[in-house]
């Protein structure tokens, strides 16, 4: 077993962190001139890029709703992103995390607005470390404000690892690799409150107190990403002072 | 200076007030995206600050004909929506001609809005004193977020290219904008309204953009002189 490896010593991980403390955070809103809506995300060593395209109209044509807007989601990670070359294309670890990423989002975004219409969310990650869905996630949510899609709230998203028996917040990649579980999870927030969960996913083996405090963990690291993401948008836009009627 | 809300702000705790870009729930009115609050006694609302063009119904917009069919025409107005214009609201048409030989493919229009139905689905008409075909003149477009500053208070920037340069303007809500008059001075106008599109700061933009004008109008005066 690979478990000799001492993930905690002392009450601080490998880098440095306490359990419930996040990696460093950088989030930059409206990077990319020809997407409606972009953001550019940092989360630890995870880079990553989401653009938003829409509502526009659908292609192919037969795939449209008559009724509601359809949402598409598409995590891709580099070649590079990786420490060995990915070969570059969708495979199954991708696409299930963009049916559960497009999840997450349907919840929130108001597709009743926009009727055969589609909202495309892109993201790419560029540097991948532990957490790149939860990363994408937060970056998409960005990119979706910065495109000026209805939403009720916004989604905020972070893991929770179990390592040497202690919960952590934002695992890195050690913790995910040699630690014992992995919990992303995704809140939809509205004003500054976590209402509900929009994604939940689980490997590994947890009690069921542990499990709950869990999501206490991830509610804590999810309102401080949330302040994060809440400041980017509004860095952009604080010039935007006066509308002219 | 208005305060800038996130979608999920909550912004009032009466529904009766809720107003555009807002929504309802539990009898609390939220932000539905990103833009400007708008607050007074009566009503909330949320200026947008981003975002595609949405029809809705009484715009005036400018569009490209896409399509012509029996009974009318498709136009293309900058928007995930194509609408259409029937034969029948275009008083160009009369019984004796067929649809493509009033507008053709490729021909652009200014039309208003007269209906949506739930399937968003844009109904056009020309029987308005704004609407009419256009040959001549020239179109710019913008992000369709930014036409308000463009039509100014009350149409001041309008009235200001009007009364300093003598260029027509007829602004579409889908952030295409019809220009004719002289051709330099066209030149003019649509430099400024890039500028109004790419100016973040609008404090005082009326006057930058009276200065602009008046500028380049002194000299295109002292070009013409010498």
């Amino acid at each position: 077993m690979q478990e000799e490896v001492k993930l905690i010593v002392d009450g601080r991980r490998i880098d440095g962190r306490l359990p419930d403390e996040l990696r460093p955070i950088k989030i930059e809103a409206g990077v990319l001139k020809n997407a409606d809506g972009s953001c550019y995300l940092e989360m630890g060593k995870n880079k990553v890029m989401a653009a938003v395209y829409g509502p526009r109209k659908v292609q192919p044509k037969h795939l449209a709703d008559p009724t509601q807007a359809i949402v598409r989601y598409r995590y891709n990670m580099a070649p590079f992103s990786v420490e060995e070359r990915k070969r570059p294309g969708p495979d199954r670890r991708s696409v299930e995390i963009s049916k559960v990423s497009r999840e997450a989002l349907e919840s929130i975004i108001m597709k009743e607005l926009f009727p055969r219409s589609s909202i495309d969310i892109f993201v790419e990650v560029l540097q991948a470390d532990a957490g790149s869905r939860t990363a994408c996630l937060n970056a998409a949510s960005v990119a979706l404000v910065d495109a000026g899609i209805p939403m009720k709230g916004i989604i905020t998203s972070v893991a929770v690892a179990k390592v040497d028996g202690v919960l952590v917040l934002d695992p890195m990649k050690e913790e995910d690799n040699y630690g014992e579980a992995d919990i992303p999870f995704a809140f939809f927030i509205r004003n500054g409150k976590i209402e509900s969960i929009a994604l939940l996913q689980m490997d590994g083996r947890v009690t069921k107190e542990e499990l709950m405090q869990a999501v206490e963990l991830a509610k804590k690291g999810a309102m401080e990403i949330y302040k994060l993401q809440r400041e980017a948008i509004m860095r952009k836009y604080r010039v935007e002072e006066e509308e002219e009627e | 200076m208005r305060t800038i809300v996130l979608p999920g702000d909550l912004l009032a705790t009466n529904p009766k007030v809720a107003g555009h870009g807002t929504y309802v729930e539990n009898g609390k009115v939220y932000a539905k995206f990103l833009g400007l609050l708008d607050k007074t006694e009566t009503s909330v609302r949320v200026i947008p600050l981003r975002g595609k063009y949405i029809p809705s119904v009484g715009d005036v917009v400018v569009g490209v004909v896409k399509e012509v069919t029996v009974n009318g025409w498709v136009v293309e107005i900058n928007s995930p929506y194509m609408a259409f214009l029937p034969a029948q609201e275009n008083p160009e048409m009369k019984p004796n001609k067929k649809p493509n030989e009033v507008l053709d493919i490729g021909d652009i229009i200014v039309a208003k809005i007269i209906n949506i139905d739930p399937k968003m689905k844009a109904t056009l008409t020309m029987k308005d004193k704004m609407c009419r075909p256009i040959r001549f003149g020239r179109i710019v477009a913008i992000n369709p977020a930014r036409v308000p500053r463009v039509i100014g208070k009350k149409g001041s920037m309008i009235k200001l290219f009007k009364n300093e340069l003598g260029v027509n303007v007829i602004v579409g809500q889908n952030g295409l904008i019809w220009l004719n008059g002289d051709r330099r001075k066209v030149n003019i106008v649509e430099e400024a309204i890039y500028i109004i599109e790419q100016e973040a700061h609008t404090e005082g933009l009326t006057d930058r953009i009276a200065e602009f004008i008046k500028k380049k109008k002194g000299e295109l005066e002292n070009a013409g002189g010498s």
